[in-house]
Formats: structure tokens, sequence, C-alpha cells
């Protein structure tokens, strides 16, 4: 069991390796590459200082409110067209005209309409969140049994009585698989318009270190994203399994 | 399409193209200032005219090309690459891991980095496009080939065949879908990244037009941009789909 754990770490580490001795032994001095030794330091000073926690806490800031924000609007349309199929129908074309713009062709809009800030990258990734949740959301809430319908007709159920006590419920577990995927998007977004633009967060930091020709922290930074990145997912994994079991996890992709 | 599906279809277009009516109306009222929100009559406008001073083609051809070539260049190494993984347990031990630890990392992260190994030129553009629409394809390709009937591999045994003979006729088609899927997903991260690069290393392309358009408060040119984008998402998305109907025809006959 110990060893088939620690298999897939052998590659990982061989290469780790295998680029530190490269670097000491050619005595490589690059403005692009550093070994890991030093980006190791890197990371830990950059701890330390707080400069990276200081930088996550805003990613995250900006992440999590579009995130929220996107998801709620996402939901509620997708509850709304999910239930009534003729406003599904009615909207079709717009919906299908919005969704293809990639989200980060509105940052000039928003650069020009908000300004450098928490607010327009906000809003970058509540465009970028709004439509997985929508989706999803519309395709779980068509999923649910027609009796449990039947019967909130039956109970005379008002509508919002029917969403919060039946439609909800019922859609949770996708709905939630939705939102673990919006939340990778909303990372990836928030990062994406602060390397592009922004100057806040990891993004910006990272961008920084790479004009400060400061491979070792730019390095660095870049590994601290992708730790976030795989604690995000994970966490949300674990999250989800803690609430819904493995039902949820089924034909949810991984 | 039967004539019901007709008449939604037709009154889906009614809802947007009143959508776009109140979107006018809103201009022309100046509800919101004409400097960040210009008129439908404007924006098209601005469209007919980059288009007759063939600037906004020029553009459209540029950002289509980075796009295009980072994502094929990602379809042929990733698909490669996975089918290699895939086909063997040995690497899917060892390598599978390490690749899914990567895939949460927002991968516009990389975009620093290859910036200071390739400066701001089009082969920077060209691999950071490529490493990021390389991961969905790969993945997907291990995951199809992973999943293989085993039976197939049996009979291959049977017929003793030679491993590119069982890549080829068997592995590769049962993969499709899978491999389909990802370079759909794909296509998407090349068009943002597309952007992203045009953005920050000012390369002839919709990213940059878009950017400096917003820079000079051009809004008009910018939401000429912006829906020029947004029809370069739906296009190629609707042509992944007849590829994909096409070329997985024949799995519904079975």
């Amino acid at each position: 069991m110990s060893l088939a754990r620690t298999k897939p770490l052998l590659l990982p580490l061989a290469a780790l390796l295998a680029f530190e001795l490269w670097i000491r032994l050619a005595h490589l001095q690059s403005d692009s590459l550093a070994p890991p030794s030093a980006v190791l330091a890197a990371l830990v000073a950059a701890l330390a200082d707080l400069t990276i926690p200081i930088a996550t806490r805003d990613t995250l800031l900006a992440a999590f409110a579009g995130l929220a924000i996107g998801s709620i609007i996402g939901l509620g349309l997708g509850i709304a067209f999910g239930v009534s199929s003729m406003l599904d129908r009615l909207m079709e074309v717009t919906v299908e005209a919005i969704r293809p713009i990639p989200s980060i062709a509105l940052l000039p809009i928003a650069l020009i309409a908000l300004g450098f800030g928490y607010r327009m990258e906000i809003v970058i990734v509540t465009f970028a969140c709004v439509w997985p949740m929508l989706i999803l959301s519309r395709t779980a809430v068509r999923g649910i049994e027609p009796r449990l319908m039947e019967v909130s007709r039956a109970l005379r159920l008002t509508p919002v009585q029917r969403t919060i006590k039946i439609i909800i419920p019922a859609a949770l577990p996708r709905i939630f698989v939705a939102f673990r995927l919006s939340a990778g998007i909303a990372l990836i977004v928030a990062v994406t318009v602060e390397i592009a633009i922004n100057p806040l967060g990891l993004g910006a930091g990272i961008m920084l270190a790479q004009q400060a020709l400061r491979p070792d922290l730019m390095l660095a930074y870049l590994v601290w994203i992708g730790a976030i990145g795989y604690g995000l997912n994970l966490a949300l994994i674990v999250v989800q399994h803690r609430l819904f079991g493995r039902a949820a996890t089924a034909g949810a992709g991984s | 399409m039967s004539a019901t599906a007709m008449i939604w279809r037709m009154a889906s277009f009614a809802v947007a193209a009143g959508f776009v009516g109140l979107w006018q109306l809103i201009a022309n009222l100046k509800l919101v200032s004409p400097v960040f929100l210009p008129g439908p009559d404007r924006a098209w406008t601005a469209l007919v005219r980059g288009f007759a001073s063939g600037d906004l083609a020029s553009k459209l051809v540029g950002t289509l090309e980075h796009m295009a070539y980072g994502w094929l260049a990602a379809s042929i190494a990733g698909i490669a690459l996975g089918a290699l993984i895939g086909s063997s347990r040995l690497m899917r031990t060892y390598i599978a891991p390490s690749l899914e630890f990567l895939r949460p990392l927002p991968v516009s992260a990389i975009i620093p980095v290859a910036i200071a190994l390739f400066g701001l030129t089009e082969g920077m553009a060209l691999f950071v496009i490529a490493f990021g629409a390389i991961w969905p394809i790969m993945l997907a390709t291990i995951h199809g080939f992973a999943a293989v009937e085993p039976r197939l591999y049996e009979v291959a045994r049977a017929l003793q065949m030679s491993r590119p003979a069982v890549v080829f006729k068997i592995a590769l088609p049962s993969a499709l879908p899978d491999i389909l899927a990802g370079m759909r997903l794909s296509l998407t991260v090349a068009l943002i990244l597309s952007v992203v690069c045009e953005v920050l290393a000012g390369l002839d392309g919709l990213g940059h037009w878009v950017l400096l358009s917003a820079r000079a408060f051009r809004s008009a040119d910018l939401f000429a941009g912006v829906i020029l984008l947004g029809a370069m998402g739906y296009v190629t998305s609707v042509a992944m789909s007849l590829a994909e109907r096409r070329l997985l025809a024949w799995q519904s006959m079975r």
C-alpha cells in the first residue's frame, strides 16, 4: 500500500532533483529559471513577510465575491429556466448569443466603466460564473423526479415554497457540482484578470516578480497559485463527499 | 424542424431583438454615459467601418491564427502524449497522478514564466496557448484510453495485433468521444488565452484592438471587438459540434 502511494511521487521528485542538479552544475544564471531550492526559499520568505498571504486574500476575495454573485444569478435563472420551459425557449437565443463571449473580452469594458480594483475583477468573475451555474442547474431542475412536482402541486405550494422546499433540495447535489466547477473557473478568471491588467492579488504579484527579474519569486508564486487551485478543488470535493456521499460524484466527472 | 419549434425559435429571436431594442433605448436616453455604453447602432456602424477599412478583419485573422495554431499544436501533442501515457500501465501509475495534480492550476499563471523565457513575442503566445489547451485534451485522451472495453484488448491479443495497430484501430476510435470533448473545452481555453496574450504582449489581434479602444475611450469600436469575439466563440463551438456529430456518427449506429 505504502509503495503504491509513493509511486506517483517518484516522478515529480526526480524531475525536481534533476532540475536542481542541472542548474547547480551548469552554474546557470538566468532571468527566467531558478533552482527548486531557491524557489522554496523565496516562497518561505514571501510567506513570512506577508506579501503572498495578502495577495492571496485579495485574489480570493475577488474570486469568492464574483463566485457568490454569479452563482446566485446563475442559480436563479437556471431554476426559472428549468421550471418554465416557455421561459427557457423564449430566452434561448439571447442566452446563446451572450454565453460564448469569452469572459476576458469584457475586461476592457469593465476597465473603462469601473476602473482598476476589486469591482472590475468581481464583475468579470461574476460573468464567468453565471453560465456553468445556469446551464447545470437548469439541467438539474429538469431532472427532478416528476412525482415530486406533482406532490408540490397537490400540496398547493406557492412557487416560492416549491422552490425552497422541493426544487432546491432535490437538485442540490448536482447544483453543488456546478458550484465546484464555478469555483475553479472563478479562481482562474481572477488570476487571469490580475495578470492581464488589474494591479491586485496573486496575478499582479507574479507579473511584478517577473518584471523585477526575480525568477525564484516568480516560480514561488506559480507554485503557490497551483497549490491554491489544488487545495480549493480538494476542499470542495471533500465537502461534496461529506454532504452528499458518493451518489453526487457519479456522472459528475472528477 | 417542426412548425411549433419554428414558432418558438422565432419568438426567441423576437425576445433577443427586444433586448437589443432595450439596449438602444437605454443608450438613446443616455441612462448610461455614452462613453461607456454605445447604442447597438453605433456598435454596428463601428463594426462595418472597421471591416470596410480592413483594420478589424486583419485583427480577427490575427486572433484566429493565434488560437488555431496553439490549439492545433496542443491537439496533436495532447493526443500523442495522452495515447503514449494512456496505453501503458507503467506510465499511468507513474505519470498520470502528477498530471492530475496540475489540472486545477490556473494556466494563465504560466504567462509570466513564458514572458521571462520568450519575451513579448508570438512564440510566447503560441507556447502559452498550447500549454493551456493541452491539458484538457491530454487528460481526456488518457481517460479515454483507460476506459476502453477490456475485451477489445483481449481480441487484439488474440489477433496478435501490434501495439501501433491496437492504438490506431481500437484505442483511438473508442476514446474519440472523450478526446473530442477535451478538444472542445480546449477551444474555449485557447480563445481566452489568445486574447490575454494579445492584451499583454501587444500582438496583432482582437485582444489588442479592444484594449486600445478602451484606452482611447472609443466605446463603439470596443463593443464591435467584443461582439466579434463573441461571434468567434459561437462559430467555433458550432463548428466543433458539427465535427463531433460527423466523427461520432458511427457510434450512434451501434
